[in-house]
């Protein structure tokens, strides 16, 4: 009983997990940045949801897309006033825009944070489901809302595979992870190619808040805790590969969740840190890094 | 920090800060909490409410009374930050602080020290009056507005002694954030339980940072209670929403702090439906007179009920002024003298605080002729009062996913 309550509930979580990492993990192959300010655009789409579908009165379904849309928005800012200027500035040393990347998307995180919770306190906000009830899986009491979250993961996660290797866009992006100089060399505009992965990025990151939001609820104080598990699940995997994320969200998600059915609740994440440590110890690479 | 006080700060260095204090001069009262939090919204909320009305009325003794406002972040080092400030630079004359125990605690010593009378609005852990009982020479300056924890357990178990007969309620698992004033609310829930006739089958404390409660839900459904017995604050919206979602068939009742605000249905989509939590005041029970107009004025400034800190911080506003009024005068020694005499009817009841051979000096007295408790629950979108019966104006009723014995 208790195992099939860990499959159940581990495998919603853990598929929310694999789309809020992969979008993560997209960026960082295709443009080397890794964007801190991650787990903010994630509550932001999933309180713009919940405020879209409450007090403006769009509905379920207009909230979600609204929360997904915020999400979106946020991330092509974040970029256009975030991480484009710190690559473009010819004042900052080539060597040194990296950790500038990583400080300015840290910092502007913090900034995001900090208006949601002015704005619409600290106090953690439930995304209205699309579906209400529960549903009866192999004698375990599942909300309905939780299978979705797994279908809608999925969904997405297909997409974005059919996007990278059937189309000539998705060739362009993985052309773009391997050898950007080459691609420039082609005609392609780099800037260009950036702003849609970020966009596309958004779109993700957007999704799983959302999800998030109506399955667990989320507060601005989760930020830090979303972006250091999708870091987790990203190095775990192999920064920069997207299958390597995917199986990192379900070693990651699972683990958790055993932990918190077989151990403590309150301990949920400390298995998954000590594996990360294994992991940069064994394989600094991780599981299914490239370099 | 607000502008205003900005400016009164260049004023007043502008004017000389040795500049004796002249009669027109406001008596300032500094609120500390923090400011992104439901609860702690309330609490500077309902004191510049009350700091209004009373200067409208004229203040005390011609003074007017101002507010200086800090925001703390629910951090005890930047809530003893503010206060040091509060006394050193803005020369308040009492402090309305915090609804957490953790915050309040680390400010006493610095009460004592500074000499600043202090009251907390909603911080609940026993230990603030033991603290006052044990030293009072150091600890004098702190009150406890608010009813200590081993008070709100035996409130719960009065209302569940009243209506578990009829829900048929015999086995009951505690359920409790981790955190400083829980720790004699759980205590006195061990002990008051069972005294009614409820076996406590299980005790759970749980991290105020968990967000997945269902491990939690589960493990609490496979030892069959039927009921659990709550003790949350910090955390409120995400149980309750995953509680509801997950339809797990057990009654919550308890403390729920965060519940105790309107803007509760609407952040967890009226997942609250059902929930019952111990109150000392609820926005339809009349109390005393000043209950109902209260919450109407609160509610149109502020547009949302007041957070059960918001009761308590109005009275205390008003209390605090009494006080300055009898003591003549602001220092502090007085302040506590005439704060000890404070016989105050206010929007929670008669407000009077015990003495010093209490074991809970300067804590609020609680009894049905003082502060009595009460349980509301959430029902179709309202906070209906469901105990004690003399002003209960609804009957209980559960969602259907509920399951009781007795009906």
């Amino acid at each position: 009983m208790k195992f099939l309550q860990i499959l159940v509930d581990g495998f919603a979580i853990s598929s929310l997990y694999g789309v809020g990492a992969i979008g993560f993990t997209l960026i960082f192959g295709v443009s080397g940045v890794l964007n801190l300010s991650h787990g903010s655009i994630m509550v932001a789409a999933a309180i713009g949801a919940w405020a879209m579908a409450g007090d403006l009165g769009f509905g379920a379904v207009g909230g979600a897309a609204g929360g997904v849309a915020v999400g979106v928005a946020l991330a092509l800012i974040t970029y256009t006033l975030v991480v484009r200027p710190i690559q473009t500035s010819s004042r900052i040393a080539r060597e040194e825009k990296e950790i500038f990347v990583l400080t300015g998307t840290l910092l502007w995180g913090i900034m995001v944070q900090e208006a949601l919770a002015y704005l619409f306190t600290s106090n953690p906000k439930t995304v209205r489901p699309l579906i209400a009830g529960v549903v009866d899986i192999f004698g375990v009491r599942t909300p309905t809302q939780e299978i979705l979250t797994a279908l809608i993961s999925w969904a997405a996660i297909g997409l974005l595979w059919l996007l990278v290797n059937r189309t000539k866009a998705g060739k362009v992006l993985l052309a773009a992870s391997i050898n950007p100089r080459g691609l420039t060399l082609l005609g392609f505009e780099l800037p260009t190619i950036y702003f849609w992965v970020w966009a596309l990025y958004g779109l993700l990151a957007g999704v799983a808040g959302v999800l998030l939001g109506s399955f667990l609820g989320v507060s601005s104080d989760n930020v830090g805790q979303l972006t250091a598990s999708a870091f987790s699940i990203v190095v775990l995997g192999g920064l920069g590969s997207v299958t390597g994320s995917l199986i990192g969200a379900y070693v990651v998600g699972y683990l958790e969740t055993i932990t918190a059915y077989s151990g403590a609740p309150s301990i949920r994440t400390v298995p998954v840190l000590l594996l990360l440590v294994l992991v940069v110890y064994i394989r600094p690479q991780g599981l299914m890094g490239r370099r | 920090m607000k502008a205003s006080v900005r400016l009164l700060l260049a004023a007043s260095v502008g004017a000389g800060l040795a500049a004796p204090a002249m009669a027109a001069d406001p008596i300032k009262i500094g609120v500390i909490a923090e400011a992104s939090s439901i609860s702690g919204a309330a609490i500077p909320n309902a004191a510049k409410l009350a700091a209004d009305e009373i200067n409208a009325a004229g203040g005390v003794n011609g003074r007017m009374i101002e507010i200086v406002e800090y925001d703390d972040h629910n951090s005890a080092a930047d809530a003893v930050r503010a206060f040091q400030r509060a006394s050193s630079q803005d020369h308040v004359s009492a402090v309305i602080a915090s609804y957490v125990s953790e915050v309040v605690l680390a400010l006493e010593p610095w009460s004592g020290r500074l000499k600043l009378p202090m009251v907390t609005p909603g911080a609940a852990s026993d230990v603030i009056s033991h603290r006052i009982h044990d030293d009072y020479a150091a600890n004098k300056y702190t009150f406890h507005g608010y009813m200590a924890s081993t008070f709100l357990s035996d409130s719960v178990c009065d209302g569940m002694k009243a209506i578990a007969p009829n829900l048929g309620w015999k086995k009951a698992v505690v359920v409790s954030e981790d955190a400083a004033w829980t720790i004699p609310l759980d205590e006195e829930y061990l002990k008051c339980l069972p005294k009614i006739g409820i076996d406590v089958i299980d005790h759970i404390r749980m991290s105020p940072d968990t967000t997945d409660f269902t491990p939690i839900f589960n493990k609490i459904e496979g030892e069959k209670p039927d009921v659990m017995v709550t003790g949350i604050s910090h955390i409120g919206v995400q149980p309750t929403v995953q509680w509801h979602d997950q339809q797990v068939p057990i009654p919550m009742i308890g403390i729920s702090s965060q519940a105790t605000s309107s803007t509760f249905y609407k952040d967890t989509n009226g997942a609250a439906e059902g929930v019952i939590y111990q109150t000392i005041s609820a926005p339809d029970v009349g109390v005393t007179p000043k209950t109902l107009p209260f919450v109407k004025a609160y509610e149109k400034r502020f547009n949302i009920t007041p957070a059960y800190c918001g009761y308590t911080t109005y009275d205390e506003v008003y209390y605090i002024a009494d006080a300055i009024k009898r003591a003549g005068s602001t220092d502090p020694d007085k302040m506590v003298d005439a704060l000890e005499k404070t016989s105050f009817v206010g929007t929670i009841g008669k407000v009077e605080f015990y003495g010093k051979d209490s074991q809970f000096t300067h804590a609020i007295k609680v009894s049905p002729e003082y502060i009595g408790g009460m349980l509301v629950q959430w029902q179709g979108g309202k906070q209906v009062t469901i105990w004690p019966n003399d002003i209960a104006n609804a009957k209980i009723k559960f969602p259907a996913f509920v399951k009781t014995g007795g009906n």
